[in-house]
């Protein structure tokens, strides 16, 4: 079994982005690159990290699911999980904003850190923990309330300050749904279309004012078009947000993160147990076109998975 | 530049959410403290009873005159009247109950299924006052009126066979419903296979439904019974008054949640044999209802388990 | 079935019977299956017009017998020994004091109950099953033993209330709570997960989350519990004999600590009078308390469906 690699461990790529680009076209038709997002170059300063995982294992009543994961989270970044179903992905981010925590028997060990501070801490009140790391679910899951109240319930309840239209219809504006929703601010979120809900979802994260927003598989629930708009949304949000992505449609990835970590699946001896263990974690960019790992390579060409 | 350091830490000591936990807590508490309660209520009194009434002659004798002076003390009567009029009760509401079961799930369409389970749902909220006026005012004339000669004696204003039928309709919905659920917990296949060769409607209802639903139709049997040995008011009314050992329907006779209802009047004083006497009764009621309430939880539970 | 020739006679026999067979198999029913069918199916059909038939008749013979008394005067009178003055007014009266401190009671304690056992309380936990278990015996403990309990210990000491409406509200209570908590834990159950874990990822509280989310969406479903168990205690008359409701009220109840009598108890000491009139009253007031369960249920029925959530 190989070790993981980090990126620290990892000869530098010295080929410029574009030519690689075509390469990776070349080598994998599959993979749509657009030049026009901005990648972080991989000689690029390297950003600060907000979240760093050392050694995480995550087990549910003593059984593991996820095993050993050490990668960083940097600022203003995103940073997109991949692998095969049952790897861990979302167990894993589930971590970062202690929703583990609501599962009874879940037990986390391991460190992680959050801006450098534990965020496993013994005096860490997971509802702080959350108020700064948000989270978008997989099926869209607006409350059964109007726009408005969807969007204003975050800031009223942690009692924050300002006015609560201003507050609603920036959040509306930053999560592209103010046109669509400005003129029916009272009517009931359920009849928004399933696009419509998970931007709303998006918009009630922002309001609230987080660090980082967490997504689990945001698109998979939604028709094509949808998802592009939301996958546009992402790349204007990293400016002011990091975010963190499970996603199990490669190409997705490929398109809008900027650091991938592809976990697989392992089995225990008598391949009774099962559980993930991260792979390989570099620049998006890497993992896609020359990635290190011949199990990623695998993967990311079809061949697994 | 480096973001300022997080605040993890709590900003409020939220004593509100622990207050809160604790009272949601009594509430849910509530009900442990009600059985216990119970419990003592009756145990209590009924201690006190068997040290001046031995529990031997208590259950095994046949006079029963607590309220009389000479006081006699043996229960078999109002015993022996509830479990009549139960049995009569159970005569008329299992082929009815079982028989509209089997109706409503293996005959009826979706649409009458939709128009006659709510129906018998209003037979069981029928206030009991109102069938023991039922009782006693239709049922009885109705049952004088047929009485077929050959059978002796008619019944007289008050019997065992009025009070029986109008808790037989009463407990009709329990075993209708409870009997109806566990035979649509049966799984589809078993139905189709017995379809596919060539078994008709009733076939596949007394041979594959009705054996694979048994455990719930006993349960649901259990339950009726557990409900009609505690009913009070039809019995009160169309039963009489009188300890009578019989188990003849056309007799009067007292049941034992009749003679709690009577002796128990407001004026009864704490501490007098009169009120350990009832609450001696009500004990023994008491054990046998949750006795069958145990065993149809039970079985309830083993035909869950089988299909689910 | 064409193909294949018997050669031997033994083999033309063989086949002819076992074409037989088949054919018998593929073909109709056997006739005595039919019938027995047919015979079956008006069997059970009977026993369900039996069913209906008897509630029908109940229903038809108050309605014929009390028809000459429903009039005005049946609310508007106060209990009296002579048939052609008395009427509900004390019983509905006490009813509706009952049945208002019953409600004030069931309602936090019962909804409070479901949202311990459903939202804090851990499936497995030692107190949960426990709980959950009286719950259930509750339900199935007699009414009268309730009126026993509530003369053991409400209506004398400890409580020593006396026998007033607050004491029978008490124990009508008890009696019904099973009821709320049974159909309120069923509707928190209802609502969704998702619902909470999106509360609780935006940093909300647990409590606020129950508070804002869950129990506002829950809301038609325990409404619709507090209605039915609501329903049960109005018709409840055994629990309160022992309450000293069975000595003749001939007042209005006028507070919670004032004596009572209620709908069914008025109701069934008419039954109890051998006079006729008498027995004309009973049915009126038969009737009145059937309306009286009517209206509720059809309430609850509207209730639920104009707000039950559809998620």
């Amino acid at each position: 079994m190989k070790p993981p690699m980090t990126q620290d461990e990892q000869p530098q790529s010295r080929a410029s982005d574009s030519a690689d680009s075509d390469s990776a076209a070349r080598r994998h038709p599959s993979i749509s690159v657009r030049p026009e997002f901005q990648r972080t170059a991989p000689d690029a300063p390297t950003r600060e990290k907000v979240f760093e995982l050392q050694d995480i294992s995550v087990f549910y009543t003593g059984v593991p699911a996820v095993q050993e994961v050490s990668m960083d989270v940097h600022k203003n970044e995103v940073t997109a999980l991949i692998g095969p179903s049952g790897c861990g992905k979302s167990t894993l981010i589930r971590c970062l904003n202690r929703m583990n925590d609501l599962i009874p028997g879940a037990e986390v060990k391991g460190r992680l850190l959050y801006h450098r501070e534990d965020l496993y801490g013994p005096k860490v009140d997971p509802v702080q923990v959350r108020k700064l790391i948000g989270m978008v679910f997989q099926k869209p899951n607006p409350f059964p309330k109007s726009i408005y109240d969807n969007v204003a319930f975050g800031p009223k309840i942690l009692g924050m300050d300002g006015d609560m239209d201003e507050i609603v219809e920036h959040a509306l504006r930053r999560a592209a749904l103010w046109d669509e929703a400005k003129d029916r601010l009272d009517s009931n979120a359920f009849g928004m279309s399933g696009g419509q809900q998970q931007r709303l979802c998006i918009a009630r994260c922002i309001a609230v004012g987080p660090d980082v927003i967490l997504m689990d598989e945001p698109c998979s629930a939604l028709d094509p078009i949808s998802t592009g708009r939301i996958e546009d949304l992402m790349m204007e949000l990293k400016q002011e947000f990091s975010i963190v992505i499970v996603t199990h449609n490669m190409q997705q990835a490929a398109r809008v993160s900027d650091r991938t970590a592809f976990l697989m699946v392992e089995l225990d001896a008598d391949e009774q147990g099962r559980w993930g263990r991260i792979v390989e974690y570099d620049q998006t960019e890497k993992i896609f076109t020359n990635p290190s790992d011949p199990r990623t390579e695998d993967y990311v060409s079809g061949k697994v998975g | 530049m480096a973001t300022a350091k997080p605040r993890l830490e709590a900003t409020s000591p939220r004593y509100g959410e622990r207050v809160i936990y604790w009272l949601l807590a009594a509430c849910a508490a509530l009900s442990v403290v009600t059985t216990t309660a119970i419990v003592i209520a009756l145990i209590v009194p009924s201690i006190e009873f068997f040290g001046e009434v031995p529990i031997f002659d208590f259950l095994t004798g046949t006079d029963w005159g607590p309220t009389f002076t000479p006081a006699t003390f043996g229960v078999l009567p109002i015993v022996v009247g509830t479990l009549s009029v139960t049995f009569w009760a159970l005569v008329f509401a299992i082929p009815i109950g079982l028989g509209s079961a089997i109706y409503l799930s293996e005959y009826a369409s979706r649409r009458v299924r939709r128009i006659i389970k709510p129906i018998l749902e209003i037979l069981a909220g029928i206030p009991t006052v109102a069938l023991g006026f039922f009782a006693l005012v239709f049922v009885t004339p109705l049952i004088q009126d047929v009485w077929p000669g050959f059978l002796g004696p008619e019944p007289g204003i008050f019997s065992v066979a009025a009070a029986g039928l109008a808790i037989g309709l009463m407990i009709v919905p329990i075993i209708a419903s409870v009997s109806e659920d566990a035979m649509s917990a049966v799984p589809a296949g078993l139905r189709e296979g017995a379809y596919a060769l060539g078994a008709t409607k009733a076939k596949v209802a007394t041979k594959v439904v009705f054996p694979a639903a048994l455990s719930g139709i006993v349960a649901s049997i259990i339950l009726a019974v557990s409900r009609a040995l505690g009913e009070t008011l039809i019995v009160l009314i169309a039963a009489g008054n009188t300890p009578n050992l019989t188990f003849s329907p056309v007799e009067s006779v007292q049941a034992m949640t009749a003679f709690i209802a009577t002796t128990a009047t407001g004026d009864i004083g704490t501490g007098t044999i009169t009120y350990k006497t009832v609450f001696a009764v009500a004990l023994v009621l008491f054990v046998m209802t949750l006795l069958m309430n145990l065993l149809s939880m039970r079985l309830v539970r083993r035909y869950r388990e089988v299909y689910e | 079935m064409a193909g294949y020739e018997p050669k031997t006679a033994r083999a033309r026999i063989a086949t002819t019977a076992a074409r037989g067979v088949v054919a018998e198999r593929l073909s109709q029913q056997p006739r005595m299956d039919v019938i027995r069918n047919t015979i079956f199916g008006s069997v059970l059909l009977l026993a369900v017009a039996i069913a209906l038939a008897g509630l029908a008749l109940l229903i038809g013979d108050a309605l014929i017998d009390g028809w000459s008394r429903l009039n005005l005067d049946l609310i508007t009178n106060g209990p009296s020994a002579f048939p052609e003055k008395a009427g509900l007014r004390a019983a509905l009266i006490g009813t509706l004091w009952i049945i208002g401190l019953v409600i004030l009671i069931i309602v936090p304690v019962g909804v409070g109950a479901a949202i311990f056992l459903e939202e804090y309380a851990s499936r497995e936990s030692r107190l949960a099953r426990i709980v959950e278990l009286n719950v259930q015996n509750l339900a199935a403990v007699p009414s009268i033993i309730y009126g026993l309990l509530g003369l053991a210990f409400i209506a004398r000491s400890p409580l020593n209330l006396g026998f007033v409406v607050l004491a029978a509200s008490i124990t009508l209570a008890l009696l019904v709570l099973p009821i709320v908590i049974l159909v309120s834990r069923e509707a928190l159950r209802a609502v969704p997960p998702s619902i909470r874990e999106g509360s609780l990822a935006l940093g909300a509280t647990q409590w606020q989350t129950i508070r804002k989310q869950v129990l506002p969406a829950a809301i038609p479903g325990i409404a619709t519990g507090v209605i039915l168990a609501v329903s049960r205690a109005i018709g409840e008359t055994a629990p309160l004999i022992p309450l000293g409701a069975a000595t003749f009220v001939t007042f209005d109840p006028s507070g919670p600590f004032s004596g009572f009598t209620a709908l069914p108890l008025q109701i069934f000491d008419w039954v109890k009078q051998p006079q006729d009139e008498f027995r004309t009253l009973a049915a009126a007031g038969v009737i009145v308390m059937l309306l009286v369960l009517i209206a509720m249920n059809s309430f609850a029925i509207w209730l639920r469906n104009r707000y039950e959530q559809r998620w």
